[in-house]
């Protein structure tokens, strides 16, 4: 039986809240800010409530463009719309300062050369326009890992 | 109140397969008409009917309503729908027997899984700002939860082809499996990876599927099949969205949904563990605790087919048929959803 191509789109706009607007407006002028939790573990992206007891949370810690991947995958083949358009690494990075890792793409190039413990830095995207793909990747610091 | 006795009295699963051209309700008429001759009731007598499917895979918006075609809507029926997979619409119609607004309920799940990108289609169920924007893939989010497992030594390389070389075999004695290979865990550790350090076959293969049970409570389940599978515990527990905040190398959710349905009571003859991932089996299995004495997925489980938002529910089915046939006496089902073993539905089932 044929079959035609079907793409659906919902380009619709939506409010993001007091504080992911605080966050992704601090995105777009460049500065990295994280929320403290009711444990003491500092959040990046910020939590807008406490994932342990729900408490909505508003102390918020600006961190470092550096940070320490904890864990990651290689992506050999990327896929539309992904951060990179050649092989790169998934990781979770704890940047310093922060407890809690996010979720982003490292240009490390080659798999061989990414490992747990990499140190790597933020690399902000040429136009930002707040949002999480303000930043663009981040790269391995040389020598450091 | 006293909880109600349910048990699931009859299955019926299409076998699974890869690039159907069918309508969600070709894929479905058929298991529903299979499931009510096996109990042989007439259909006014299905108090309930509750279906589990996720809209984002048919490309249409409330394609779920058009589904409704495979069940009739006249005369009027009582029905619902989950946007996920049909082992949540089985939670809901357990409970709307327990409200004691019906004592027989239909619940069945479909998934074209294979009509899309289905890799790309679940991003969104993750966070829609900071996860869904960099399309990251469940394989990908999987492949970092496997890291950290084997980082952290929980697990190797050559448990997780273990995994997958045991449910490939066992598969071979499944009819309705769609990968089936006999084949050792060496021979596929020389396979390569592709999202390292996830190989072909520690990921779950996406098929094309349906299927669907029939839950009566007491009397009623007793007069529709000769040995009926009696739900004794079933919890559902969430980790939170966050997939940095989560413990990448255990399963906090999976383990108190375990606890509360009570797995740890008696021992399990057969434990049918949704796990899309082979690294996932082996998380599950320690969080429920599940000993050498439980055989893990006979079925080959959700590895050798997975069609998205039917697979939790084929778990069910093949649990429950397992005491049907008197094979074993109590087991295990259960349901993951979202990313990493976001979310976890823990069932147990008994035989009389």
């Amino acid at each position: 039986m044929f079959t035609a191509p079907l793409v659906v789109a919902y380009p619709y706009k939506r409010t993001v809240g007091t504080l992911l607007s605080r966050f992704f407006q601090s995105l777009q002028e460049g500065r990295l800010e994280g929320t403290k939790g009711s444990d003491g573990r500092v959040y990046f992206p910020p939590a807008e409530f406490d994932p342990v007891t729900g408490r909505q949370l508003d102390e918020w810690v600006t961190l470092a463009e550096t940070g320490t991947v904890v864990t990651w995958a290689w992506q050999s083949a990327p896929q539309p719309d992904q951060p990179l358009e050649r092989p790169f690494a998934w990781a979770l990075i704890t940047l310093d300062g922060a407890d809690v890792p996010l979720l982003h793409a490292v240009d490390a190039g080659d798999i061989a050369r990414i490992r747990t413990g990499s140190r790597v830095k933020v690399r902000w995207a040429d136009e930002r326009s707040g949002g999480i793909r303000d930043i663009a990747c981040f790269d391995l610091l040389e020598g450091a890992s | 109140m006293a909880r109600r006795d349910v048990a699931i009295v009859a299955t019926a699963q299409r076998p699974n397969e890869v690039g159907s051209t069918l309508t969600s309700v070709e894929l479905i008429l058929p298991v529903i008409n299979d499931v009510i001759a096996k109990v042989g009731i007439e259909r006014q007598k299905i108090g309930f009917w509750c279906h589990g499917s996720c809209d984002y895979m048919s490309g249409q918006p409330f394609s779920f309503v058009a589904a409704v075609d495979a069940i009739g809507a006249w005369p009027p029926i009582v029905e619902s729908h989950v946007e996920g997979d049909g082992a949540l619409a089985l939670y809901e119609a357990w409970v709307k027997i327990q409200t004691g607004e019906c004592d027989v309920a239909l619940v069945f799940s479909n998934g074209k899984t294979t009509s899309g990108p289905i890799d790309r289609i679940l991003n969104l169920q993750a966070d829609p700002y900071m996860v869904t924007p960099l399309w990251p893939g469940f394989d990908s989010l999987a492949a970092l939860q496997a890291r950290a497992c084997l980082d952290a030594g929980v697990l190797s390389e050559a448990d997780m082809a273990e995994v997958a070389a045991r449910s490939y075999r066992d598969a071979l004695n499944n009819p309705i499996a769609y990968a089936k290979e006999n084949v050792t865990a060496e021979q596929l550790l020389a396979r390569p990876y592709t999202t390292a350090p996830l190989r072909a076959h520690d990921c779950g293969v996406p098929v094309d599927g349906a299927n669907a049970i029939i839950l009566a409570a007491g009397d009623a389940a007793r007069s529709l099949a000769e040995r009926p599978a009696w739900i004794r515990g079933i919890d559902h527990r969430i980790d939170t969205q966050r997939l940095g905040a989560r413990s990448m190398t255990e399963s906090s959710s999976a383990a108190i949904a375990a606890a509360k349905a009570g797995v740890g009571d008696d021992r399990i003859d057969i434990a049918e563990l949704h796990a899309p991932y082979t690294h996932q089996e082996i998380l599950l299995r320690r969080a429920m605790n599940l000993g050498e004495g439980t055989h893990v997925n006979p079925s080959g489980g959700a590895l050798v087919s997975n069609p998205a938002m039917a697979a939790g529910l084929a778990r069910f089915a093949e649990a429950a048929e397992s005491v049907f046939s008197g094979s074993a006496d109590r087991v295990l089902a259960h349901c993951t959803s979202g990313p990493m073993l976001q979310q976890n539905l823990v069932c147990v089932m008994e035989g009389e």
